[in-house]
């Protein structure tokens, strides 16, 4: 009774077509996007915008960019860190010095387009290997790059540590410092972006990726160009993954060397995907709430229970309980939580009666 | 010359270090088609345990602690796989590839975890009763010899030997010929009676016997600490340069992964300012991919819409 689809005809092709069919799901996300700007200013506290807030979007995004590479098109990668690497150096680079440009709208399209520069370059064995093997192929990227940006001093401005950091930031001419403005910079970003990877994913390009995902062959015979479409799908979204490296580093650590972007950002990337749900948006966003919520609240645990530990045994017992958390997690719903959402809703249409 | 034989000769018995632990990979990979991240962690998990076992029992028993010590992390790494086998991988049967790629991270995560919780998380020592003294080979053929460790002389032979029994296990016993029935097809191994379960049973407990082999030999090597679990990310250029379903693939592939690291590290890496270790196996390994994509001894890839 709640929710369902019975008695919304859709009388034209706009309303066919568009990406949220059902009433009530627009006002879901309107009530979603409400709360995003209208109520989170007034009630946050700075420790939820750093923490919490700030990592959930801009994780988020990264994992949008990698169910695209993942999700949509088949090709597995464990290259993320590398890519959000790229974006946050390139986008370092060109803020150091071209100072005439201080917009951090372009700064960060910087990034990400030489992320996906350098994504549609790595992507290139993807035409020769599949599956696993591409896999660890990808790693090459990620060790690769994490050398370069650890050697080579020209992208990290001969710093004697590596380690880079920025300040002094502003979007036309607005400044950007307290945790408020960095959260609604990257809010807009963050739906800017989703509302292009939902409407490519729906479109002409979206179709061949999840073609070549379901079988390259066949669809090379059906006349897809292979090659068009793995180096595409690298591009957008290491273009993604390289903005949302490039917001990790401006905006939620401000300082960072090469190691914030090292294998095991790649991971938590991977698992976000996994867990939230391949080939799905939403997916992505559900994913990355539930990997950066786990480690903060497996953190307070310890707290509440008035057993006194040390850190580093507390540490071990979160990588216990967040491994065995991902295994189980795999074996209730192996497809993630935007499958667990769509079971929901199929339950929903039919409340209260049984069929 | 001499110098140049050093380097090779050092890099090979590394890369011997590294096709322990790639032979694990390939043995989960070859039977159940799981790629098992968790190679490293086991290796890590194996390693601690023995350390520990061994020096909690040597002040009291002496040298004899160590065969005790071996025999009690076997069966450790045995419960570990059938706990595994038990609680994981029997519970996400028919799945996707990446799926069980995943869970697998997962157990990695909770390995790093449990070992360090139970086992403590210090640098702790395995004692092979081995001397440390570099051992000096064929002084008459250069002025002055070749430069070995004894470790690595030692993980060689050993190497040897395992891969030598294993493919007396494979090929002649029937146990063996089960595993090679399962590996070629499932559904067919299981149409002719062969139980699957028993069968990864079987595959991950000797994967964890490898581990705890390969673990001895790092821990010795460099010491039962966590960056042991950073070798597994060493075996896998091996294993896509050998191929994922070939064990002499993962011997080969090592030897050479391993010579030429170190023979990068000396003679190019100095022109760049050294450290290209960590990459420059993927790289080697990429590139024998783009001309073998199923790596040098895996198993021809045939795709048919």
């Amino acid at each position: 009774m709640l929710y369902r689809e019975t008695g919304q005809f859709k009388t034209t092709y706009e309303s066919d077509q568009r990406i949220f069919r059902i009433v009530h799901d627009r006002w879901i996300i309107l009530a979603i996007l409400a709360a995003a700007l209208g109520v989170v200013p007034f009630v946050a506290t700075p420790y939820l915008y750093t923490e919490i807030l700030i990592p959930f979007l801009i994780l988020s995004l990264a994992a949008v960019g990698l169910n695209i590479l993942v999700g949509y098109c088949g090709q597995v990668s464990l290259g993320t860190g590398a890519f959000m690497a790229v974006g946050a150096y390139a986008a370092y680079n060109l803020w150091l010095r071209v100072p005439e440009i201080n917009n951090l709208i372009v700064v960060f399209l910087f990034g990400g387009l030489m992320a996906a520069a350098v994504g549609i370059v790595f992507g290139l064995p993807s035409l020769r290997i599949k599956g696993f093997y591409l896999a660890v192929a990808t790693l090459a990227a990620q060790f690769f790059l994490d050398w370069v940006f650890a050697r080579v001093g020209w992208f990290t401005n001969y710093t004697a540590s590596g380690s880079v950091a920025v300040g002094d930031l502003s979007v036309f001419g607005m400044p950007i410092a307290t945790p408020e403005q960095r959260y609604f910079l990257i809010l807009g970003m963050v739906i800017f972006l989703t509302i292009v990877a939902l409407n490519l994913v729906r479109g002409q390009i979206g179709r061949t990726w999840m073609a070549i995902r379901d079988m390259d062959i066949a669809a090379e015979i059906i006349g897809i160009r292979p090659l068009l479409v793995k180096l595409s799908a690298f591009a957008v979204s290491s273009f993604m993954i390289g903005v949302a490296g490039a917001m990790w580093g401006f905006l939620r650590l401000g300082s960072w060397e090469p190691l914030a972007f090292d294998i095991n950002r790649s991971f938590q990337i991977l698992f976000m995907v996994i867990i939230g749900g391949l080939g799905s948006i939403l997916g992505s966003f559900l994913g990355a709430a539930f990997i950066v919520l786990t480690p903060i609240l497996l953190n307070q645990i310890p707290g509440w229970l008035g057993i006194p530990m040390s850190t580093a045994l507390i540490s071990h017992i979160e990588f216990m309980v967040f491994g065995a958390m991902i295994v189980f997690f795999l074996i209730v719903e192996p497809h993630g939580l935007a499958r667990m959402w769509a079971v929901f809703k199929e339950k929903l249409r039919l409340w209260p009666f049984p069929y | 010359m001499g110098a140049f034989l050093e380097v090779l000769l050092g890099g090979l018995l590394t890369g011997v270090l590294y096709s322990l632990v790639a032979l694990g990979f390939v043995l989960i990979f070859k039977a159940s088609g799981v790629f098992n991240f968790a190679q490293g962690a086991m290796v890590l998990f194996a390693a601690l345990a023995m350390a520990r076992l061994q020096e909690w029992m040597a002040p009291t028993l002496g040298w004899v602690a160590f065969p005790i010590a071996l025999a009690l992390s076997a069966l450790i790494m045995m419960a570990l796989a059938f706990a595994i086998e038990r609680l994981v991988l029997r519970q996400l049967i028919n799945q996707e590839g990446i799926i069980l790629f995943m869970a697998t991270i997962g157990i990695t995560f909770f390995l790093d975890g449990f070992g360090q919780t139970i086992w403590g998380s210090d640098i702790y020592k395995i004692d092979l009763f081995l001397s440390k003294d570099p051992i000096f080979l064929f002084e008459d053929v250069f002025p002055g010899g070749l430069l070995v460790d004894p470790y690595e002389l030692m993980a060689a032979v050993i190497a040897g030997i395992l891969v030598a029994v294993l493919a007396v296990f494979f090929q002649k016993t029937r146990i063996g010929r089960a595993l090679r029935a399962v590996a070629d097809d499932h559904q067919a191994a299981q149409s002719v009676g062969i139980p699957l379960n028993y069968i990864w049973l079987i595959v991950w407990t000797v994967a964890g016997l490898v581990a705890l082999v390969a673990g001895m030999m790092w821990g010795a090597k460099l010491g039962v600490q966590f960056s042991i679990a950073l070798v597994a990310l060493k075996a896998l250029p091996v294993l896509i340069l050998g191929g994922f379903t070939s064990v002499p693939g993962a011997i080969i592939g090592g030897l050479i992964i391993g010579a030429g690291e170190k023979l990068a590290e000396v003679y190019v890496g100095s022109m760049f300012g050294g450290g290209i270790e960590n990459w420059f196996a993927y790289v080697l390994a990429l590139a024998f991919l783009l001309f073998r994509p199923q790596g040098l001894f895996g198993e021809r890839i045939i795709e048919r819409v």
